[in-house]
């Protein structure tokens, strides 16, 4: 599914793109270019693949698939909607739930940099060497500071590490973006930063670096390396909806389903709730694609000061703040 | 299920340890540093897979995330930018390769010393299937091991504070 989603993203960042420049975009392959991604992947397909003479083969064709493999398993967690029960058994709508989600996420995320890495130095071009060292940099520098203020959402979303307990805590109706809208924004930018997009797609600034870590790259080798960014996009926009936005909770979930007459485990739940995450998700990747036609990019230096200067210190704020209103909020019983 | 007299358990630990010391012993042979750093990181899987094993979930993905999610992705970073080949390999001297193996046969000593006496000890370790949650293993932390963890921190704050000296004084020294 995320590969669908992710074809499906190239093509709504073309339409999105063209829409803010007053343009058509794609509209020739099929109904409303709906056919385009089909297109270009098979045009990827049919390229003509060329492996640099001088590459490491085994590494320059590994890095590809690591950093896709990374990608996808990271999505393995989101718990598209409330359970679904047939007879006496539950199904649960999430491809599995490991107790300690949240790290594995985070695990999951650094160890994708080696795709990059890998991919950059088995290239043996000092363009990709240059832009896999940025975005490899990158990536550590945010994920400290995305870290931090995963720890503070933790602490007052009630403790668990699990993403599907995350996400059915907030069925109360207030979502954890109340609670926690500084770290939202944190989250949000370390986000950005984490999967490469604009304005912090340093690692394959045109003017400087010609394609970034993925200049040799051709054929489909190149078109996963895209892809998987797509695929990095999806699932971070999942990941703040049921984070910081409540999932397939949505404002008065429990009395509309109360006036329906509907519990938990009934289909339509299921379903209506796969409908809210699965919207707030979208409205996500829309706000990735307007931030990326909108915001120029920034200066490495630039990027390095925000990390380090103004996002890990905000987040230590705000996990100390947290803490603090978490321990008024035990002794005043709030 | 048993298969040729082991139970799954035990066939999966086998796999696991026979890749893991493959994986171990490929980054010491190995030629190319970069080869050997992402053999490494192979080990450190191998590692994280033992800790599952032993239902310490936490312990294991924390290996990941930071052995080599976050502590090899800086050895990378070096090696690749010193770039360094088969050709610039330093030529050792006789003496200091004997050395280097006796203080490696000494170590080796030490540690099969240290591990004969894990037996007396094994029984009290094997403890309930939710020992390794991070619940269980924050509760003990917190009231049992209270002040080891207090220090830890300090030691920690310590060497932090000691990269940053460093790293400062060189970039004073270079302005001068």
């Amino acid at each position: 599914m995320s590969l669908g989603i992710a074809a499906y993203s190239t093509w709504w960042e073309r339409k999105f793109a063209a829409l803010l420049q007053d343009r058509w975009g794609p509209s020739r392959a099929g109904w409303f270019g709906l056919l385009q991604p089909v297109a270009d992947g098979g045009k990827m397909l049919f390229k003509e693949e060329i492996i640099p003479n001088v590459a490491n083969k085994f590494l320059f064709v590994l890095a590809p698939a690591l950093f896709i493999i990374t990608a996808i398993v990271a999505g393995v967690l989101i718990p598209w909607a409330p359970g679904l029960k047939a007879g006496s058994h539950w199904y649960v709508l999430q491809v599995t739930d490991v107790n300690v989600g949240v790290l594995f996420l985070l695990g999951v995320t650094s160890v994708g940099v080696y795709g990059i890495m890998i991919g950059g130095w088995a290239s043996n071009n000092k363009y990709s060497l240059l832009g896999a060292l940025r975005a490899s940099a990158q990536m550590i520098s945010y994920e400290l500071a995305m870290g931090i203020a995963l720890i503070a959402l933790i602490i007052s979303s009630g403790g668990s590490l699990s993403f599907s307990e995350i996400v059915a805590g907030q069925n109360e109706g207030v979502a954890n973006i109340v609670w926690q809208p500084l770290g939202f924004i944190i989250f949000f930018i370390c986000a950005l930063a984490e999967t490469n997009r604009a304005p912090f797609d340093l690692a394959e600034c045109e003017t400087e670096l010609v394609g970034g870590y993925h200049t040799e790259y051709s054929s489909f080798k190149l078109g996963l390396f895209l892809f998987a960014e797509y695929i990095n996009m999806f699932v971070s926009s999942a990941v703040m909806a049921g984070f910081y936005f409540g999932g397939y909770n949505f404002p008065f979930a429990q009395e509309f389903y109360a006036a329906m007459g509907w519990h938990y485990g009934d289909w339509q739940i299921s379903l209506i709730g796969f409908g809210a995450y699965f919207t707030k998700t979208l409205i996500f990747i829309t706000l990735f694609m307007w931030i990326r036609w909108s915001i120029p990019r920034f200066r490495y230096d630039q990027l390095m000061n925000l990390g380090w200067r103004t996002l890990l210190p905000l987040s230590l704020l705000n996990l100390a703040l947290t803490v603090g209103i978490e321990y008024l909020r035990g002794h005043l019983h709030l | 299920m048993n298969l040729l007299g082991y139970s799954l358990h035990q066939w999966v630990f086998g796999v696991l340890s026979f890749i893991t010391i493959v994986f171990a012993l490929m980054v010491v042979f190995s030629r190319n540093p970069v080869n050997s750093v992402l053999y490494l990181v192979l080990t450190f899987f191998g590692i994280a897979g033992h800790y599952l094993l032993l239902n310490a979930q936490f312990l294991a993905i924390v290996h990941i995330a930071v052995y080599a999610g976050a502590i090899m992705v800086l050895f990378l970073f070096v090696i690749m930018l010193m770039n360094l080949n088969a050709d610039d390999e330093p030529q050792k001297t006789m003496s200091s390769k004997i050395i280097a193996g006796v203080l490696g046969g000494l170590l080796l000593f030490v540690i099969v010393g240290v591990l004969r006496q894990t037996a007396q000890i094994l029984p009290q370790t094997q403890g309930a299937a939710d020992i390794g949650l991070v619940k269980t293993l924050g509760m003990v932390l917190f009231n049992e091991f209270l002040f080891p963890f207090e220090i830890i921190s300090i030691l920690l704050l310590a060497a932090l504070v000691g990269a940053i000296m460093i790293g400062k004084r060189e970039t004073t020294e270079s302005k001068l």
